[in-house]
C-alpha cells in the first residue's frame, strides 16, 4: 500500500491539521510516513502545500516526484490546480469550491471550475458550506479530509482516532465537531462519486 | 523504545535532550525555530529545568552556549544560516578556544530561499572553523547525530556543526528514541587559560587545532555515517550528501542503484573513501543540497579531476534545492510530469494579515512620503518586509538584521533627507540598538520607525526582548525623549500618524517613532485561548 498526497491551500487554512490527522492515522496503522511542510513567510496568506507520503514500505524522498501523486486534497479551488504537474494519470483531485480571494487578479470562478472539470478524476465540494451546515464553520479543512477519505488507503475509523488525538487538547466539543465535519465530507463524496470509479 | 512522529528540527531537539543537554540558545529564524520551541514545550526538558529561553541574537546565543560549555555542561545553539553570519566571530573563535562540555552548533540552511535572503551553505563555515560537521539524511539521523554529537564534541574538545536544510527541518517522520543520558556535572576547564585568546595563547591553541585535523579526518573515515555502497556499473560513481541520498534512493525504488555510491554525512571529507570511488569510476556525480562544497574540493581550481560532475558543469542546476526530479535528470532518467499548471492560475504571494498594524503605519508613511519623495525608506527583516510588495511599495531595502537604521544613517550622511528606517521591535533588539547608537553619537538626521507588535511575528510569535521597554532603551541610548513618539497604528489615528511623521521627518536629528499595536495573529490566538479557558471554567 502506498499513498502520495499533496495538500494545498492558502497559509492559515489548516492544511497542516489535515496532515496531522492523516499522520496520526498512519501511525495507528503502523505505516511509514513522511510529510514535508511549509513554514515561514508563505504562511502569511501565500500559496502553501504539504507533501504527505504513507506506505507499508520505507519511504525514501520527503518530496513526491512529479507525476507520482495519487491524490491532491485542496482546501481552495485555484490552489488545487497549482500542483497538477505532480498528479499521476490515475490520480484524483478533491477540492473545495469556496475561493479564498486575497489577490487583485483572482481568476474567474467559472474558468477555474472548467479547468478542474477537464480532469478525469475529480471531486468538487463546497466544504465551507457543508461545515456551516454541521455547525462547525471552522472545520472546512476536515470536511475536505472526509471528502478525500474514500481515496485514502486507510481505515476510516483511524481518521476518527487521528482527529481525537490531534484535537483532544481543545476539548470534547471540538473533537465532536470535527468528527461531524469528517463524516459529512465523506457522505458527500460517496454520494457524488460515480460508482464506476471503483472506490 | 517509543517511536515519535517528528519534524527534522524536532528530532534534533529530542536527540539533544536525550543526549544530556543542559541548555539550548537561539534567536528564532526559519527553518531553525522549531528546535528551540520543541525544547520549550518538552516534558523532560521542563522537568530537568533545561535552559530554553530565547536569546537577543545569534551572537549572544553562541556565546552563552559557549559559557555553558565552559562550565562543563552540554549545550546547543541553533540558528538559520544567515544567523551564523551574526554569530561568526564567536563561532570561529570557539574552535580556537575549544570546548569543555559538549557544544553543538545546529544551523539550518535554506536552499531555494523559501524564507531567506540568500542560500549560503554553512558547511563552508564548518570547514572555515576546522571542526567536524554532521549532516543528517533523515529524521532518525537528525536525532542520532544530536544525541551522539555531544560525545564527538567532547572527544575532540571542539564544537561540532550540525547542518540541516529546510526540507529536513520541516519534514516529519518516525523517530526512535534512545536511552536518556544524564546531564554533565558542573566542572571547570582543566586548563585555566584555555579560553583566553591572547595572541600568545591563541597561537598555541591554533596549532593544537591544526594538529588534530588528521584525527577528525580519521573520525570521518571511520564514521558509520560515511558509507560506501558497492555497485557493479562503474561508468558512474555517485557521491551523495545529507538529504540528497533520499532523492537518489527514490529513483531506484524497485532496483538497487547499479553504481557505486559514497554517502557522506560527516565532514571533513573521508580521504580514502573519496579516493576509492574517484579512482574506480569513470565519472563521479556529486549530489549535495546547497553550494557545490564537496564538488569544488574534489575538482580543485585547476580542474584536475575533470571526471567530477554536478552543479559546476550544469548536470545539476547551480542554485536551488534538490528534489527527486532534479536527481533523476542528473542520472539521465526520464521524468514524467503530470498536466501543466493551467494559465488561469494566478500567483499568490504572502501578504500582511488583514488587521495587521504594519498596514496602518505603511498607509500613513505612504501618504507622508508623497510630500517628501521616493526611495528614502530603508527597512529590515520581518513581516513588515512585505511592505516592499504591492499595494504598499513602501520600502527600498531589506538586507540583514538591523541594516535599516545603519543604511538610513549612511544615506543621511550622503545627504538624503529625510532618511527613514522601518524596523520591527524584535529586529531592533537583535541588531538595531548599536545602529541607533551610531546615529545618536553623531546626531544624524534619521527617523527610525520601530513598528512594535510586541512579538517576533514572522517566525510564529516568539517573545520579543523589547516588549515593555522600547522607549527606555531608545532614551537610554541617547535619543532625546521629546523625539521618541509613540503612536497607535489604527485607521482612526491616520491623520495623527501622518502629522507626527511629517514633524519628525523635518527634524534635523535622531528621532524614533514607535507605532505600537499587538500582532493581530497573536492577539486573536490569545483571545481564543482566554475564551476557551472561560468556557472550561463555566463547565466546571
Amino acid at each position: 500500500m502506498k499513498s502520495d498526497i499533496i495538500l494545498s491551500g492558502v497559509g492559515g487554512q489548516g492544511i497542516l491539521s489535515i496532515a496531522a490527522v492523516v499522520g496520526m492515522a498512519a501511525l495507528e496503522n503502523h505505516l511509514h510516513l513522511k510529510q514535508a511542510e511549509v513554514h515561514g513567510m508563505s504562511q502569511r496568506g501565500g500559496a502553501v502545500q504539504s507533501h504527505l507520503r504513507i506506505s507499508e514500505n520505507e519511504i525514501a524522498s520527503d518530496l513526491i516526484p512529479l507525476g507520482k501523486a495519487d491524490l491532491i486534497i485542496s482546501v481552495e479551488p485555484m490552489e488545487s490546480l497549482r500542483y497538477l504537474p505532480w498528479l499521476s494519470e490515475s490520480g484524483w483531485l478533491v477540492t473545495n469550491t469556496t475561493p479564498f480571494v486575497n489577490i487583485p487578479d483572482y481568476p474567474d470562478m467559472k474558468e477555474l471550475l472548467s479547468e478542474i472539470e477537464k480532469l478525469s478524476h475529480h471531486i468538487t465540494i463546497n466544504s465551507d458550506e457543508i461545515a456551516r451546515q454541521v455547525k462547525s464553520p471552522r472545520s472546512s479543512n476536515i470536511v475536505m479530509l472526509g471528502a478525500a477519505s474514500p481515496f485514502l488507503d486507510l481505515p476510516y475509523e483511524s481518521l476518527e482516532i487521528g482527529i481525537r488525538k490531534i484535537f483532544e487538547k481543545k476539548g470534547e466539543r471540538v473533537v465532536q465537531l470535527n468528527i461531524d465535519a469528517l463524516n459529512s465530507g465523506r457522505d458527500f463524496a460517496l454520494k457524488h462519486t460515480p460508482v464506476s470509479n471503483n472506490l | 523504545m517509543e517511536k515519535l512522529l517528528l519534524l527534522g528540527a524536532e528530532a534534533i531537539a529530542q536527540g539533544a535532550i536525550d543526549g544530556g543537554m543542559s541548555g539550548i540558545y537561539a534567536y528564532p529564524g526559519t527553518p531553525s525555530t522549531e528546535i528551540t520551541e520543541y525544547v520549550q514545550h518538552n516534558k523532560l526538558a521542563t522537568e530537568r529545568n533545561l535552559h530554553s529561553q530565547w536569546s537577543t541574537n545569534e551572537k549572544t546565543a553562541m556565546e552563552t552556549a559557549l559559557g555553558m560549555s565552559y562550565a562543563g555542561k552540554r549545550a546547543m545553539v541553533c540558528m538559520k544560516h544567515v544567523g551564523l553570519n551574526v554569530a561568526a566571530d564567536a563561532f570561529i573563535n570557539s574552535a580556537i578556544t575549544g570546548v569543555n562540555g559538549g557544544l553543538l552548533v545546529t544551523v539550518a540552511d535554506d536552499p531555494s530561499m523559501h524564507s531567506s535572503q540568500n542560500e549560503q551553505d554553512s558547511r563552508f563555515f564548518g570547514k572555515f572553523a576546522m571542526i567536524p560537521i554532521l549532516e543528517p539524511a533523515n529524521q532518525q539521523e537528525a536525532y542520532d547525530m544530536a544525541y551522539e554529537g555531544f560525545e564527538l564534541s567532547e572527544k575532540f574538545k571542539l564544537p561540532v556543526l550540525i547542518r540541516i536544510t529546510t526540507r529536513l527541518a520541516h519534514s516529519r517522520s518516525g523517530v526512535e528514541r534512545r536511552e536518556i543520558k544524564k546531564e554533565n556535572p558542573l566542572t571547570y576547564p582543566k586548563d585555566p587559560i584555555q579560553f583566553v585568546l591572547l595572541p600568545s595563547n591563541a597561537r598555541k591553541r591554533y596549532k593544537g587545532l591544526l594538529g588534530i585535523q588528521s584525527m577528525i579526518e580519521q573520525e570521518s573515515e571511520n564514521s558509520v555515517y560515511n558509507t560506501y555502497i558497492p555497485g557493479k556499473d562503474k561508468s558512474l560513481g555517485i557521491i551523495v550528501c545529507g538529504i540528497a541520498f533520499n532523492y537518489l534512493k527514490e529513483n531506484y525504488q524497485t532496483n538497487k542503484c547499479p553504481h557505486p555510491v559514497l554517502q557522506i554525512n560527516q565532514y571533513p571529507l573521508p580521504f580514502s573513501k573519496v579516493e576509492k570511488i574517484v579512482d574506480e569510476c569513470e565519472k563521479v556525480l556529486v549530489l549535495e543540497d546547497g553550494y557545490p562544497f564537496v564538488e569544488e574540493q574534489l575538482k580543485g581550481f585547476l580542474n584536475i579531476n575533470s571526471k567530477i560532475i554536478g552543479r559546476l558543469n550544469g548536470v545539476v542546476p547551480r542554485d536551488g534545492e534538490l528534489n527527486p526530479d532534479i536527481v533523476a535528470r542528473a542520472l539521465g532518467r526520464e521524468v514524467k510530469q503530470g498536466l501543466p499548471v493551467p494559465k488561469v492560475v494566478a500567483n499568490r504571494p504572502p501578504e500582511l494579515c488583514s488587521g495587521c498594524s504594519h498596514r496602518d503605519i505603511y498607509n500613513a508613511l505612504n501618504e507622508t512620503m508623497r510630500e517628501f519623495g521616493k526611495q528614502k525608506v530603508f527597512s529590515d527583516i520581518g513581516c513588515y518586509t512585505l511592505g516592499a510588495l504591492p499595494p504598499w511599495n513602501s520600502i527600498n531595502s531589506c538586507v540583514d538584521m538591523g541594516a535599516s537604521i545603519t543604511m538610513a544613517k549612511g544615506a543621511a550622511d550622503a545627504g538624503v533627507r529625510p532618511s527613514i528606517a522601518v524596523i520591527g521591535d524584535s529586529t531592533f533588539t537583535h541588531s538595531g540598538m548599536t545602529a541607533l547608537l551610531d546615529c545618536v553619537y553623531e546626531n544624524t538626521p534619521v527617523t527610525v520607525i520601530i513598528s512594535d507588535n510586541a512579538t517576533t511575528a514572522m517566525t510564529g510569535g516568539q517573545a520579543s526582548h523589547a516588549t515593555g521597554r522600547l522607549e527606555e532603551i531608545c532614551v537610554g541610548l541617547g535619543v532625546k525623549s521629546d523625539h521618541v513618539k509613540v503612536l497607535i497604528p489604527l485607521p482612526k489615528y491616520h491623520e495623527l500618524m501622518v502629522k507626527t511623521l511629517r514633524e519628525e521627518f523635518l527634524y534635523e536629528g535622531v528621532s524614533v517613532i514607535i507605532p505600537r499595536r499587538e500582532c493581530i495573529v497573536q492577539s486573536v490566538a490569545k483571545s481564543k485561548k482566554e475564551a476557551r479557558a472561560k468556557k472550561e471554567e463555566v463547565a466546571q
